[in-house]
């Protein structure tokens, strides 16, 4: 019996996403993903082929195209695993991540002031007291340590708290709830980021509840008085809202805070460049964003035909951004693949492009600054008893890092 | 005309406060209490300003615009 068709080779288009073995360095088949072309082909769990952009300038040019959907409620709308479908099918589209504008633009709107240039830099001084509280506990207690329970994550925790008016005491109740909704990687433990998201909304629920009696001073407080009291905005959507930056402040950078002890430690010479001179730490900063690029694939839906590099996007076909692709592409960088503290990074997509950029960014590169330099300047002798490559990585269709992080002194 | 003073516009409708371009150019851009950015009022601001280009291509939604004449 002759064939009338088959399934197209694994190379026409490789299955997607891929596995680092290095947490910093490109999974191995990025390479020939690298080398087909900015805006090629791969093959979801599901055996379902989207678009794969790795170029820069394609990526650019299609990031804020607002043919291209974030609603995760469209029914083409392309999943990486079936974990992550079930748990944005079951709990409605997140409010900003997971819409469009103009519902995306007015939410975005309305919580904008709070993470403001000006905002975050007043903030700076509890982010430090915060940095160095933390290092006090971890020397108290003495090498070995575990950094990102005890450094990389509540560290964000409490800036995030601070800037959305989050009692203090209620911090610690959120850090393992938000790992669970972002980062948990198997199968089985879908059940307990659907239990521990539901916790977070019913946590904020009662906090919006109890604010609106007795006002404190922080960003959810300021959308009680205006937004909500104005109408502008429910209960319900501002709980998902203001929960859904709680979770993304806690679990992103926390990440990068570990994996970016993980990459400078590799890089002694860059890392005692940094130490020696504070004025690099900014560049070191966007250069790390740019080299592990943690949150690498984010998935969108074309919602009318796109014409781009030679080929057509058709209405329904789902594309996968990858932001580590783009972020080293030999056309935007000389030696994409080299860590260099000193080079201008100025154009990655670590924190996406387009409406949908991290809203967080400021905050996040002010976290990631006092973090490195309270940490190597309080630690010198920090150390990492394993190889990277040796390290407990998180899984490939879930943010990128270590999941956890043995130090020494 | 390259070094003569050009034109900016910013589409404050579209910004959505990435703060991209006061990061890029501190001397031309800057936010509102808002979180909305704007042109420093009396900031110089010359065709031939790299930074400024880099603003404009650093903004993730294109709000900005050098208007050459």
């Amino acid at each position: 019996m002759t064939e009338t068709t088959s399934p197209p080779a694994a190379s026409e288009a490789p299955a997607y996403p891929m596995t680092r073995s290095c947490p910093y360095r490109m999974p191995v088949g990025y390479e020939e993903l690298r080398e087909r072309g900015p805006l090629t082909k791969v093959t979801l769990y599901d055996g379902r082929q989207v678009w794969l952009v790795a170029g820069n300038e394609v990526g650019r040019t299609l990031f804020p195209d607002p043919r291209l959907s974030s609603n995760v409620l469209h029914p083409n709308f392309p999943f990486l695993a079936p974990r992550i479908a079930a748990q944005t099918q079951q709990r409605a589209a997140p409010p900003l991540v997971g819409v469009d504008d103009p519902e995306h633009g007015r939410q975005r709107r309305m919580v904008i002031p709070g993470f403001g240039i000006r905002r975050i830099a007043a903030l700076r001084p509890e982010i430090e007291r915060i940095a160095e509280g933390l290092v006090d506990d971890m020397i108290e207690r003495g090498s070995p340590a575990e950094l990102l329970s005890q450094y990389a994550l509540p560290l964000p925790s409490a800036a995030i708290c601070a800037l959305l008016g989050v009692p203090y005491e209620d911090r610690g109740y959120f850090d393992e709830r938000s790992r669970h909704v972002l980062s948990s990687a198997g199968e089985d433990e879908a059940d307990r980021a659907r239990t521990a998201f539901t916790e977070i909304l019913t946590y904020l629920h009662d906090l919006i509840a109890r604010k609106e009696k007795q006002p404190g001073d922080g960003l959810i407080d300021e959308l009680i008085a205006h937004q909500l009291s104005e109408g502008s905005v429910d209960t319900h959507e501002l709980a998902m809202v203001c929960s859904l930056l709680l979770v993304s402040g806690h679990e992103t950078t926390s990440n990068m805070i570990a994996l970016g002890t993980v990459t400078l430690l590799e890089h002694p010479e860059q890392l005692a460049r940094v130490r020696a001179d504070d004025t690099l730490l900014p560049g070191a900063v966007e250069e790390l964003m740019r080299f592990t690029s943690i949150g690498d694939v984010l998935m969108r839906v074309a919602v009318e035909d796109i014409e781009i590099a030679g080929q057509t996007i058709r209405a329904g076909d789902g594309v996968a951004m990858s932001t580590m692709l783009m972020n080293r592409d030999p056309h935007a960088w000389d030696d994409p693949d080299t860590f260099d503290i000193t080079r201008s990074s100025g154009r990655h997509v670590a924190f996406g492009y387009g409406i949908h950029q991290c809203i967080g960014q400021n905050l996040a590169r002010a976290e990631m600054e006092i973090a490195f330099r309270t940490l190597f300047r309080r630690i010198p002798g920090l150390r990492v008893p394993v190889a990277s490559d040796r390290l407990p990585l998180n899984a490939p269709y879930v943010l990128q890092g270590v999941a956890e992080l043995p130090v020494e002194w | 005309m390259t070094g003569a003073d050009v034109a900016i516009t910013i589409a404050t409708d579209r910004c959505i406060g990435a703060a991209m371009c006061a990061l890029t150019a501190p001397e031309v851009f800057t936010q509102d209490d808002e979180g909305v950015s704007r042109l420093l009022p009396g900031a110089p601001v010359r065709a031939h300003d790299g930074r400024v280009r880099e603003a404009v291509r650093a903004c993730p939604v294109q709000a900005i615009t050098v208007h050459d004449d």
